[in-house]
């Protein structure tokens, strides 16, 4: 009764629904890495009692995907996710259940069934709204900073990859960079100043992140945070040619509601 | 009055620090408390890397049993790099724990668990970045009590000067004890100060305070004798045993890091304490007598403990799993409820009998067949005579066969080097081993696709054992001997190739061996290692060897001494070792006695299926052993629908 010699004895249940999840990471879990949200995952959907798929083979994994995501110590609002699972579930019922299993910091914020023959999740997102906190920075200084940052044609910076040190063009992936006034932040609570930029960021290669335009602010204006900036991620999707961002699960939700 | 979370200024270094989720907290299972609302409050500290401190059982346990209780607090603080360590002196930030960042000083205990002697670098840079004198004598009563449990307690008179107490044994009741001690001292209104509440503590006769006992040198440099410098505290302090496992079913709610540690797994322990009698085993003389926790508890736990943290992996933990009573019926139970999961099982085996495969088959049914380890280490049927290590070459031959010929492809085996009384040829006789088990194991598999690891470590002399007595080797010899083996493997290229090597050099074992058998002398050496900057002594990439010579040559000759006199210099019987007023129970005597049986390759039995050897344990502690088998067998899991409307 020796089991076939490359595969296990019987075979996974196959995919009969697909889900996809927007979600957060928030506050001091911002600093939770792409690969720790994946195994935390992995484990919520086992607390969670979730019908997750697996892949075939001796070494069956979990069928999720992720769409591109939010770097290390960067807060979102906006991370997507699509699991396949074996059974059909609620899908409300499902993100409670996923939410609950997690961390308070990591938050199953939406939750849709993936329409048939939508695409995937990844075509229907190619840009990001960013919100960068800049405490103790005066507003005038960030812009004037913005003010050269956009009058530039190009604004070359470096960044440590895994192929080396990379120089590249920061300038020409942003479509809006501007400084904004807002007051309920809480870096702004004791009275001291903060510096809030808004940022829309198209997906390109190499990405140009968040740090990339904020070392592109040093590069032109000499704008030097004293301490760390505070980025979050608002929002990603796909961009309208006036520069709104479409929520990708729009397309899930009622045929009759397209983006 | 309250404290403050320093994670405010923490967040500003976290950006500029390798892998700052560790320093965040927020774990599954972690407990977070209103600290007006307690009045005993302990920080636990691993003195290690997160990583490696997440998972360890013993911080896990206690927490879980302090915080049940509704008036303690107790959270977790790790050692943090040095690239963090550099950021928190430089920006005036205090260490902190994980769970409410709390800053180390405020707490009422801070508790370090020692599982190896290389922590104690770290324990003195986490009580500088806390603001705590690293002398227990320059303490005040706004410092909290510095108190060393673990393995390592059981001589801690290296660490005597910047610890204020110790515990040796189990911890369980030991916490709860002393959170009594504290509650009460607290209440009165902190009557006599610091060292009244020591006292008070010192007087239970289980915890072990150093300022009050001092230490007589002969002019050799042996101790002459420790003895209490106060009437009211006990001559020898006495481990602790916490019997009946099945009454601490912990953890219940283990720890569920969201950063990469070195186990992702829910383990649990299967019994506390071994009488194998190997002789070079610490971990076996000190935890006796074995204590079972019965089929019935071990499934519980693994249940309530899968659901609860969403681990996709078990383990079945203890000194040597394979003899637990009802490990057959465990192993297939287990393997039954959760056959038709994800969950996987594993034991770590250590003892070499095709029992064990029996048991690895069991719970890898609808698994993969990788790897199984075993644990001869010592490479010549002499040398297993003197460590007590009861297995014939012919047994692991047999063994191992059984293993390729069942569909194993990859088999470890696990050697000591710088044993008492080892000679080149018993290190060479592993290369022999490996060859044959090679040539057999590819004759029972049929294919010569077959691999065997062969990984030796550094044998260390440790208190409490048979071998407290012996000398260490030389690393240089050590050293020498590791590189012929190397060659002896290598001298058949077709089998050799099948073998892969691994081995730790004979450097920090030496270091390992100074702190392990070193009396309060040693203290300065830490001190001064860590000075010159000396921190995780653990990870080769920050050990320096040159650093601790340097040290240990500055500071030892002024006391008469020296490295070698503490590492390689072998104890006549009549020498007061450092650790005589620390009582594991087992008798002075008889492990002298079993030192001698070692040394004329004399073999003792295991008192669970053979009459007593009277190693003392037992009656001096008041304990027993408590196993089964109780008879019981594990049921299939009922199948509950979960919100989802799925059985789960």
């Amino acid at each position: 009764m020796a089991p076939p010699k490359n595969q296990p004895v019987g075979g996974q249940a196959p995919v009969v629904q697909r889900v996809r999840l927007r979600y957060a990471k928030r506050g001091p879990l911002r600093f939770t890495s792409h690969r720790d949200f994946a195994r935390a995952f992995e484990r919520a959907l086992r607390r969670g009692g979730v019908p997750i798929a697996f892949s075939q083979g001796f070494t069956p994994h979990p069928k999720i995907s992720y769409a591109s995501a939010a770097p290390t110590g960067v807060g979102s609002e906006a991370e997507y996710l699509e699991i396949g699972l074996q059974a059909e579930v609620d899908p409300e019922k499902l993100r409670v259940a996923l939410d609950a299993a997690l961390s308070p910091g990591l938050d199953i914020l939406e939750s849709v069934i993936a329409r048939e023959g939508g695409g995937s999740l990844a075509d229907r997102i190619d840009a990001s709204h960013w919100r960068l906190e800049l405490p103790t920075v005066d507003p005038a200084e960030a812009e004037a900073a913005v003010k050269a940052f956009q009058d530039a044609e190009e604004v070359l910076v470096e960044r440590m990859t895994k192929q080396g040190k990379r120089t590249f063009d920061a300038r020409q992936a942003v479509t809006r960079i501007a400084v904004t006034q807002q007051s309920d932040l809480p870096s702004g609570a004791d009275g001291t100043p903060c510096a809030i930029i808004d940022l829309v960021v198209r997906q390109v290669t190499p990405a140009v992140r968040p740090d990339d335009v904020l070392s592109g602010l040093r590069a032109v204006a000499g704008l030097e945070p004293p301490v760390p900036p505070r980025v979050t991620r608002l929002a990603q999707g796909m961009l309208t040619a006036q520069g709104e961002i479409v929520d990708p699960l729009n397309a899930d939700r009622e045929p009759a509601l397209p983006g | 009055m309250s404290v403050r979370s320093v994670f405010p200024q923490l967040e500003q270094l976290l950006p500029r620090v390798s892998k700052p989720i560790q320093y965040v907290g927020g774990e599954l299972g972690a407990v977070v408390k209103d600290w007006d609302a307690t009045t005993v409050r302990w920080a636990l500290m691993y003195p290690d890397a997160y990583e490696v401190g997440l998972p360890n059982q013993g911080v896990q346990i206690l927490y879980e049993v302090l915080n049940e209780q509704p008036d303690v607090l107790a959270e977790r603080t790790y050692a943090v790099w040095p690239d963090l360590e550099a950021l928190m002196k430089e920006n005036g930030v205090p260490a902190f724990t994980v769970d409410a960042h709390r800053p180390v000083r405020a707490f009422d205990v801070l508790g370090l668990s020692f599982a190896t002697e290389l922590g104690y670098t770290n324990m003195l840079s986490a009580l500088d970045l806390a603001g705590i004198p690293l002398d227990s004598a320059d303490r005040t009563e706004d410092d909290p009590i510095v108190l060393a449990g673990g393995h390592a307690s059981f001589n801690p008179e290296p660490i005597a000067d910047f610890i204020d107490a110790a515990v040796l044994g189990d911890g369980e009741e030991a916490v709860l004890e002393i959170t009594g001690i504290i509650r009460e001292w607290k209440a009165e209104g902190r009557p006599g100060g610091r060292d009244e509440l020591l006292l008070r503590l010192a007087r239970t006769e289980s915890i072990y305070v150093p300022r009050f006992y001092d230490v007589d040198y002969l002019p050799d440099g042996r101790i002459q004798r420790v003895v209490p410098n106060r009437p009211d505290v006990p001559f020898r302090v006495a481990k602790r045993t916490t019997m009946d496992l099945d009454a601490w079913p912990y953890p219940k709610k283990p720890l569920v890091p969201l950063a990469e540690t070195v186990h992702e797994r829910y383990a649990v322990e299967i019994f506390r304490g071994c009488t194998r009698g190997c002789r070079f085993c610490q971990a076996g003389m000190i935890t006796r007598p074995v204590r079972e926790r019965s089929i019935t508890t071990v499934g519980q736990m693994v249940k309530e403990g899968l659901e609860f943290s969403g681990f996709s992996e078990v383990g079945l933990l203890s000194l040597s799993s394979a003899d637990h009573s009802e490990i057959g019926d465990m192993c297939s139970g287990l393997a039954e409820q959760y056959a038709d999961t994800n969950v996987s099982l594993s034991l770590p085996s250590t003892r070499v009998d095709a029992f064990n495969i029996d048991l690895a088959q069991e719970l890898s049914r609808n698994g993969r067949r990788t790897g199984l380890t075993f644990a001869p280490e010592g490479g010549s049927e002499r040398i297993r005579k003197v460590i007590n290590k009861m297995v014939t070459k012919e047994d692991l031959i047999r063994t191992v066969v059984t293993a390729y010929g069942n569909g194993w492809r990859q088999v470890k085996l696990y050697f000591m080097c710088g044993l008492p009384t080892e000679t080149d040829e018993d290190v060479l006789e592993i290369a022999h081993m490996a060859h044959e088990v090679i040539r057999a194991g590819r004759e029972a598999a049929g294919t010569k696709d077959i691999r065997c690891t062969v990984s030796i470590g550094g044998f260390v002399p440790k208190p409490h054992t048979p071998f407290q007595w012996a000398p260490m080797e030389r690393p240089e010899v050590i050293d020498a001997r590791l590189k012929m083996l190397k060659q002896e493997i290598n001298s058949d290229r077709g089998l050799g190739r099948a073998i892969g090597y691994r081995y730790h050099d004979g450097e920090p074992s030496l270091i390992e061996g100074l702190l392990s058998r070193g009396d309060r002398r040693v203290g300065a050496v830490i001190r001064r290692v860590w000075e010159k900057g000396g921190r995780f002594d653990g990870w080769s990439e920050h050990f320096s060897y040159a650093r601790w010579i340097e040290a240990a040559a500055e500071v030892l000759p002024g006391f008469g001494v020296d490295l070698d006199w503490f590492t390689t210099r072998e104890r006549e019987q009549l020498e007061v070792l450092p650790w005589d007023h620390l009582d594991s129970g087992l008798d002075k005597d008889w492990l002298w006695q079993d030192w001698q049986d070692s040394l004329t390759e004399y073999e003792q039995d295991d008192c669970r299926w053979t009459p007593c050897f009277d190693c003392g344990v037992c009656p001096s502690m008041d304990t027993e052993i408590q196993i089964g088998p109780t008879g019981k067998k594990l049921l299939p899991l009922t199948p509950i629908k979960n919100s989802l409307g799925v059985s789960a």
